[in-house]
């Protein structure tokens, strides 16, 4: 529920801190993160590219000129979804770990092979949710999946949360997520207009920080809490200055 | 909600609604058992016990439970009235 666009902002938001990070988009056929993260216009080599030998993983790597070490390797768009193995990947991570600081694998939706090769070579694994009981239960299963391949239970990020509706009873609320799905909290992403004007422009929200937009916060405190600082969960409690 | 404003027609919160709807698949999509299959084995406890007790079908409930730790299928059957002594339990 919205992973390319938290994918491609938990990466910027890395990067601004100084990290060297590659952001892969492991949604073969689909190709997203390159739109959302401004780089569609530079794309030559792809992942499919990589793992087939037509280019070195070097030359698949698109750098985001506005950070100082940020880059993009984007999905193949038409070919089979089966080009693309568990074991591929993680080949291209262990040469990936060699330099970067980190890898940040966008998943597609579903459970098949496109999400087992997104954390086939993780070494940790963010959940994104919407406070939605659909988004929840698929949430469970993921989770329960995780488990099952030694890779859980990972940390969750309540991502389209509205305050106000949570305040008049109509959403679920943080406290109700995580009680239902007992995982740890590492962000919650206020629904956030700026998010949808950053993505139009291909300039990730955090990058772009929108007239001090709370959801640009949320993904640098996302960041922060990756790095293992502890920063305390933006305030969203309706009608105050986030 | 309390009887007040159940009293009052008031409708519950939807997001109160979600997070119990949720607890409830998740009850069974955790344990892989469908409430279906719940129905095959209420039916079948149902036709083992009538063998020897008297019990009104009727009256027979099998829930999944789901703490953290365990799932347990929870039966309860009561037995019909006899001799005017206390209704029983078996769980």
């Amino acid at each position: 529920m919205g992973k390319t666009t938290v994918t491609a902002n938990i990466a910027t938001a890395l990067a601004m801190l100084g990290k060297k990070v590659v952001a892969i988009d492991a949604d073969i056929g689909l190709r997203n993160l390159d739109v959302v993260m401004g780089l569609e216009n530079r794309i030559v080599y792809d992942l499919v590219d990589v793992i087939e030998g037509r280019c070195r993983l070097r030359q698949a790597m698109i750098k985001d000129k506005r950070q100082p070490d940020l880059y993009l390797i984007p999905a193949a768009q038409t070919r089979d979804k089966m080009a693309v193995s568990p074991s591929d990947m993680i080949l291209v991570c262990d040469e990936l770990r060699q330099e970067m600081d980190y890898i940040i694998i966008d998943s597609p939706a579903g459970i098949e092979r496109g999400f087992r090769n997104a954390v086939a070579p993780s070494d940790e694994v963010v959940i994104v949710t919407n406070p939605e009981v659909s988004a929840v239960r698929d949430a469970d299963r993921i989770i329960g999946l995780l488990e099952a391949e030694e890779k859980g239970p990972g940390r969750l990020i309540i991502n389209r949360l509205k305050p106000e509706m949570v305040a008049r009873g109509d959403m679920l609320s943080i406290d109700d997520v995580l009680d239902i799905l007992a995982v740890e909290l590492i962000g919650v992403i206020p629904e956030d207009e700026s998010i949808l004007i950053s993505s139009n422009r291909g300039t990730p929200v955090a990058m772009s920080g929108l007239n001090g937009s709370s959801a640009s916060q949320a993904f640098r405190n996302v960041a922060q809490r990756l790095q293992g600082e502890t920063v305390p969960f933006v305030d969203l409690t309706p009608k105050r200055v986030c | 909600m309390n009887w007040f404003e159940r009293l009052l027609g008031k409708q519950e919160k939807s997001g109160a609604t979600a997070k119990q709807r949720l607890q409830m698949v998740l009850i069974h999509d955790r344990a892989d058992v469908s409430p279906g299959l719940l129905e095959q084995i209420k039916d079948d406890i149902i036709e083992v016990i009538a063998k020897r007790l008297e019990i009104n079908p009727d009256n027979v409930v099998v829930n999944l439970d789901n703490t953290a730790q365990e799932s347990r299928l929870v039966a309860e059957i009561p037995l019909l009235q006899q001799n005017g002594r206390r209704r029983a339990t078996v769980q």
